[in-house]
C-alpha cells in the first residue's frame, strides 16, 4: 500500500509574511485517483498546487511528489508530472502542432516520438485538419483539451490541473472529463482544483479546503453520508460557509 | 541542448508570426538612418537671408552675390526700407539680414573702414551663431582679396584642418547615435516585452513546471534579438557606407564584435527589465522612460556631455550607449584599433556580467 502513494503532503504550510495561505495540510494520493481539490476562491487550492508542482517552496511541513522531496527534489519531481494552469496556456500564435513541438521539445522528447504522439493527440481530439492552424483561431473548448493533451504530452505519471474547465460549457466539460478518465484508466494520476460542485461527483475522492486548511477529505457519496447532504453542492456550501476569509 | 533549439524555435515563429513587430524592428534602423541623414540635421545649408542695400554699390552687389552663391545662403528678398526687416523676421521667412548702410563703397575706399549690420533670428541660438559666423568669414573673405595688393605690416594666417571629417559631415556624428538607439530599442525593449509576456499569458508558468532549466529559458529567448540585431547593425552600415558615404575607418571585424558586445548589454538590461516587471506596459514604460531618454540625452549623441554640469557628467557613465558611441565613433570614424577602446570595452563587459547576473538571479527567487 505504501508504494501506492504517489503524493503525499504532511502538515504543509505556505505563509505570506503574516498571512498563511496554507496551513498544515495533510494528505495521500493514490496511484490512478482522480483527487480532486477544491475549495473556494482564495482558499489556497493554488498555492498548495504550486508547492506540490516546486513552483513555490513550502514555509514547513514535508510533501513528496512520485516519490521526490518537494524541497530537494525539484528537478526530479518536474520530469514526472505534467501541469496545466488556471489561464490558458498554449501559445495562440503558433499552430496547433508546433505547440506539440515545443512542449515535446522542452520535455527532452525525441523527434520521432513527438511526431508520432502528435498524430495520436489529434486523432483522439479529432483535430486531424486542424493541425496546421494557429491555435488562435480555435474555439475555447477545443483550446482547453488541446492545453490537457499538451500537459499529458510527455506521458507524465501525475498531472496537476488548476480549475481546467473554468469559462468552459457543460458539453466541453463532459468532454473534458472523458479524457481525465482515459487517463486516469491508463494509471496517471490527477489532481484537480475546481469549483463546479458537478465535477467533484466525478472524482474518486475530494478534499475541500476552508481559509487554507482542508475540512474534509473522503470520497464523495461517503462525504455526502457524513454532512447528511443530498449533492456535493450542499456539503461545499456546509463546510465553506465557515469561512473567514473573504475571496480577493 | 534540444530544449535549447525547440525554445530558441518558438522565439522565431513569434517573431514571424507577428509581421508588423517584426517589420518595424527591421525598417526602424533604416528610416531612423534616412531621416537623420537627410532630413534632420544641424547643418545650415541655405538659410533664407534678405538684403537691405542702402548703397547699391559694386562692392556690395559683389559681397551679396558671393553670399548668395555660397552653400550656407540664399537671398531671399531684397529690402528697400529698414521697417521692411522687422516685419521679415516677423513672418519668421528669413533667418539673417544684412544691412549696408550709404557709401559702403566710399567708406571702404577712403577711410578704410565700413560697416555691414547682421540681424540674426535667436529664438534658435545655435543656427544664429552658426549663420553669423559664416556671415562673417564671407565678408572677411571679401576684404582678404581687395587688401591682398596692399602691404599689411602683420598678419596671421590660421590653418585650419577638420580631422577625421574634413567635411563636418553631421552624419558622422549621428551614424554611431543611431547604431547606438536601434539596439537599444530592439534589444533591451523587445526582451524585456517578450518575457513579461510570457509572465501575462500564463505560460511562463508552464516552464518554470517543465525540467527546461530558468537560465535558459531567459538565454533562449536573447538568441533571436541577437540575430536581429546582427541584420540591423549589417543594414546601419551599408546605408552609412553607401548612401550617407560614412567611412569605416578601422576595422570592421572589431566593430562588429564592439557592436555585439553592445547589444549583448542591452539584451542583459532587457532580461533585468522583466524580472521586475509585471506587466508589458511596466516593462515598455521601464525601457522608454529609464533607459532610451537616457540615452539620447546623457551619450554624447545628440548634446556634447563634456559642456553638462557635473551631476549629469556622473549620471552619464551609467549609460551604456555612452560607451558604445564612444567606442563606434573611435573606431568608425577615426579608425583606432583595440588600443583605442580597451578601457570602454571592459566598462561594457563589466555592465552586461552585472546585469546579466542580476538578471538571472532575480529570475531564480522568483522561482522559489
Amino acid at each position: 500500500m505504501v508504494d501506492d502513494k504517489v503524493i503525499t503532503a504532511h502538515k504543509l504550510t505556505k505563509k505570506f509574511g503574516d498571512f498563511t495561505a496554507v496551513d498544515h495540510i495533510s494528505f495521500d494520493v493514490h496511484k490512478g485517483e482522480i483527487f480532486g481539490f477544491l475549495g473556494a476562491n482564495g482558499a489556497g487550492k493554488t498555492t498548495a498546487m504550486r508547492m506540490l508542482c516546486g513552483l513555490s517552496l513550502p514555509t514547513s511541513g514535508e510533501a513528496t511528489v512520485a516519490g521526490f522531496d518537494v524541497y530537494k527534489k525539484n528537478e526530479k519531481i518536474k520530469k514526472s508530472i505534467g501541469y496545466m494552469s488556471q489561464k490558458f496556456s498554449l501559445y495562440e500564435d503558433l499552430t496547433v502542432k508546433e505547440n506539440m513541438e515545443f512542449y515535446g521539445g522542452i520535455y527532452h522528447m525525441t523527434d520521432k516520438f513527438i511526431k508520432e504522439k502528435t498524430e495520436i493527440i489529434l486523432d483522439q481530439l479529432g483535430l486531424k485538419k486542424e493541425g496546421n492552424l494557429l491555435v488562435r483561431s480555435l474555439p475555447l473548448g477545443w483550446k482547453q483539451k488541446l492545453a490537457f493533451s499538451v500537459a499529458m504530452f510527455h506521458e507524465p505519471g501525475i498531472i496537476f490541473l488548476d480549475e481546467p474547465t473554468g469559462g468552459v460549457d457543460p458539453i466541453t466539460r463532459r468532454e473534458f472529463w472523458n479524457l481525465i478518465y482515459h487517463a486516469a484508466e491508463n494509471g496517471t494520476t490527477i489532481f484537480v482544483t475546481t469549483h463546479y460542485m458537478d465535477e467533484a461527483e466525478y472524482c474518486n475522492r475530494v478534499s475541500i479546503m476552508v481559509d487554507g486548511r482542508i475540512e474534509a477529505l473522503d470520497s464523495p457519496t461517503q462525504l455526502k453520508k457524513t454532512y447528511e447532504a443530498a449533492s456535493m453542492d450542499e456539503v461545499f456550501l456546509k463546510l465553506a460557509r465557515k469561512a473567514v476569509r473573504t475571496a480577493d | 541542448m534540444k530544449q535549447f533549439f525547440a525554445f530558441v524555435k518558438k522565439e522565431f515563429y513569434h517573431i514571424w508570426r507577428d509581421k508588423r513587430t517584426m517589420f518595424i524592428l527591421l525598417g526602424m534602423p533604416v528610416v531612423q538612418i534616412v531621416i537623420f541623414g537627410f532630413a534632420l540635421t544641424n547643418e545650415v545649408k541655405n538659410a533664407n537671408i534678405a538684403v537691405l542695400d542702402n548703397s547699391k554699390d559694386e562692392s556690395t552687389t559683389s559681397l551679396i552675390a558671393q553670399l548668395d552663391a555660397s552653400r550656407y545662403f540664399a537671398v531671399e528678398k531684397n529690402l528697400v526700407s529698414y521697417k521692411e526687416v522687422d516685419e521679415e523676421f516677423k513672418k519668421g521667412k528669413i533667418k539673417l539680414a544684412i544691412v549696408f548702410p550709404p557709401h559702403f563703397a566710399e567708406d571702404l575706399q577712403h577711410f578704410n573702414k565700413a560697416q555691414v549690420q547682421l540681424i540674426a533670428d535667436a529664438s534658435d541660438p545655435n543656427t544664429a551663431n552658426q549663420l553669423t559666423n559664416y556671415a562673417t568669414a564671407i565678408i572677411h573673405d571679401y576684404q582678404d582679396r581687395i587688401t591682398n595688393n596692399r602691404k599689411l605690416p602683420y598678419t596671421i594666417n590660421t590653418e585650419m584642418q577638420m580631422l577625421y571629417n574634413p567635411q563636418l559631415k553631421g552624419a558622422f556624428n549621428f551614424v554611431p547615435g543611431v547604431m547606438a538607439m536601434v539596439l537599444l530599442m530592439v534589444c533591451t525593449l523587445m526582451t524585456a516585452i517578450t518575457i513579461v509576456k510570457e509572465k501575462e499569458m500564463g505560460t511562463m508558468e508552464i516552464m518554470l513546471v517543465s525540467p527546461m532549466r530558468p537560465q535558459l529559458v531567459v538565454l533562449a529567448k536573447a538568441v533571436p534579438y541577437l540575430l536581429l540585431s546582427i541584420i540591423n547593425i549589417t543594414s546601419i552600415l551599408l546605408l552609412s557606407v553607401f548612401v550617407l558615404e560614412v567611412p569605416i575607418n578601422g576595422s570592421l571585424i572589431l566593430l562588429g564584435s564592439e557592436s555585439i558586445l553592445f547589444t549583448l548589454v542591452s539584451l542583459s538590461l532587457g532580461l533585468l527589465i522583466s524580472s521586475g516587471a509585471a506587466s508589458q506596459q511596466t516593462a515598455m514604460f521601464i525601457a522608454l522612460v529609464a533607459l532610451f531618454l537616457p540615452t539620447v540625452m546623457l551619450s554624447g549623441f545628440m548634446f556634447p556631455v563634456e559642456n553638462m554640469p557635473l551631476p549629469l557628467r556622473i549620471v552619464s557613465n551609467i549609460v551604456p550607449a555612452k560607451w558604445y558611441f564612444s567606442i563606434v565613433k573611435s573606431v568608425m570614424i577615426k579608425g583606432l584599433g583595440f588600443n583605442g577602446v580597451w578601457k570602454e570595452t571592459l566598462i561594457l563587459t563589466g555592465m552586461m556580467t552585472f546585469f546579466l547576473t542580476m538578471a538571472i538571479k532575480r529570475f531564480k527567487i522568483r522561482l522559489a
